[in-house]
């Protein structure tokens, strides 16, 4: 035999396991009981209101929790690439910590703990606690990127900023950070999809019925009502998530590969 | 010679010395550039020759010694030195030119923040310096759209839109193709000229042999040799000048 036939022969071969096994799938699962676990009829007239709310609080939560945890973390960055020693370790130190926990630790402790044993008013109460949780993870996060980006532009831009008589903080707003930014785009995008999903944490946090994001809502319905006991709620939850996260990553593969070609 | 100190010096740099971590860079220098005089540096890459300028405008932080700008000393940890770079333009072997901003907006940037001039003056005087370097019909492009001799140009725009007293090149036609040197060369003769007082650290002894007032030859972080340019390229007195010119002519 050429090598060519025989090759074409082991791929053949490789199709006819892949039909095998999808046959025997078909004709060997529950296709009612799965039916029944995902796409169970009667979720209920309120469902929709429901999840509205719930989307429309997923998206505030990681709006706030990105923008707070990107204020955050530009501070822990320029700490990280302080003159001054001890800033240096605080941020460190910091980083280290937040990014070593998991990000539900976080959130439960400052959901739960945090406010009565420092007797702190946190807006939103549970649920706004345990975004400031989420905050704290995310910061420590894009501080990483934030400083790979500043230290990213090149030394001899600052140099020629100061050259023209620029002080420090000059030179970081008008030609280092517009530089870094950037270069940070696609990375940062890409923890703004993490943080999406992270939203779902909060769902552990205690929230009142319109502070529900979209994970909490599904778990109402997991339940309550017609389809207590199955995963209904939770499959169209999820894909609403890919409907969010989705054109986001792909967004980022393209702001990548642009990015690259402009080297 | 009584007068080592005279007060029109525009950079009178004493016993200066530089370490990096352990290697001692420059070696204690005696340098002295007058009002109006253009004074170019030569010698062996390590020599200390760039370390030595951007000293001038504290770049680099000189570890022991004095640096006097215009009487002004740079040393001294009260002296505000972002007053005194202001009067000094520099120009980089990398250009440096800012890629997120338009020629344009590169001449006006210092000039709007540092030296709070309006707007309207700004650009007024970025358009009559970027005429003077021949790129006028440039200030809407952004640098990655120039040529390197284009940038460099523009560069040197930039920092004689500061109204600076005076310029310190580092290795300015180093980065540059062949062909494009001489526009920049053509740029900085013009300067001399009109008595800009220049400090220029540079391999083009053509340059340095035409235009400079004074010559000075560096090896190993001292000054081994300074003097007339002419006198100093045909006639070097030192057998470690001799053995670089021979080298490099």
């Amino acid at each position: 035999m050429k090598r060519s036939t025989k090759r074409r022969a082991r791929q053949g071969g490789l199709y006819v396991v892949l039909a095998a096994v999808v046959v025997f799938l078909a004709l060997s699962l529950d296709w009612t009981k799965i039916h029944d676990n995902f796409w169970a009829p009667g979720l209920g007239g309120n469902w929709h209101d429901f999840i509205f709310t719930g989307l429309k609080n997923t998206v505030v939560f990681t709006a706030i929790a990105f923008a707070g945890g990107l204020v955050l973390a530009l501070v822990l960055a320029l700490m990280k690439l302080s003159p001054v020693a001890p800033y240096r370790w605080i941020a460190t130190i910091y980083i280290e910590i937040f990014r070593g926990l998991p990000a539900l630790v976080t959130i439960l402790l400052m959901a739960f703990a945090v406010p009565i044993a420092f007797g702190w008013h946190v807006p939103g109460g549970a649920i706004g606690a345990g975004l400031v949780g989420l905050i704290l993870v995310a910061g420590a996060y894009m501080a990483e990127t934030l400083r790979a980006g500043l230290q990213a532009v090149p030394k001899g831009q600052a140099e020629a900023a100061r050259s023209l008589g620029m002080g420090p903080a000059r030179t970081l707003i008008h030609i280092v950070i517009p530089q870094a930014i950037r270069i940070v785009i696609p990375p940062l995008t890409n923890e703004f999809v993490l943080l999406v999903k992270d939203t779902s944490l909060l769902s552990f946090a205690g929230a009142a019925i319109g502070q529900r994001e979209l994970t909490n809502v599904a778990r109402d319905f997991m339940t309550s009502g017609d389809t207590a006991g199955t995963g209904t709620s939770l499959t169209q939850v999820a894909i609403l998530y890919l409907i969010i996260s989705l054109p986001l990553t792909r967004l980022v593969a393209w702001l990548e590969k642009r990015q690259q070609r402009a080297r | 010679m009584t007068d080592v100190n005279p007060p029109t010096a525009a950079i009178h740099v004493s016993k200066l010395h530089k370490y990096f971590d352990k290697l001692e860079v420059l070696k204690g220098i005696d340098f002295q550039v007058d009002a109006g005089q253009v004074v170019c540096v030569i010698g062996p890459s390590g020599s200390g020759k760039s370390t030595l300028l951007r000293c001038v405008n504290r770049l680099e932080e000189p570890t022991s010694g004095q640096i006097l700008v215009e009487g002004i000393d740079i040393t001294d940890p009260e002296t505000d030195l972002e007053q005194v770079r202001t009067r000094i333009g520099m120009v980089f072997q990398q250009f440096n030119l800012f890629p997120h901003m338009t020629v344009l907006q590169n001449l006006c940037i210092a000039q709007r923040t540092v030296k709070r001039r309006s707007k309207a003056e700004a650009i007024e005087i970025a358009r009559a310096t970027l005429a003077k370097v021949g790129l006028a019909e440039k200030e809407a492009a952004y640098p990655a759209h120039l040529s390197g001799g284009q940038q460099q140009r523009v560069a040197i725009a930039r920092a004689l839109s500061m109204d600076p007293d005076m310029m310190l090149f580092d290795e300015p036609t180093s980065a540059l193709d062949p062909e494009l040197v001489g526009d920049v060369l053509e740029i900085m003769k013009q300067l001399a000229a009109e008595g800009m007082t220049m400090m220029v650290v540079t391999h083009e002894m053509g340059f340095a042999r035409e235009v400079g007032d004074k010559l000075v030859f560096m090896d190993g972080g001292v000054i081994v040799e300074e003097g007339d340019p002419r006198e100093v390229l045909a006639n070097p007195r030192h057998e470690r000048t001799r053995a670089f010119l021979s080298k490099v002519l």
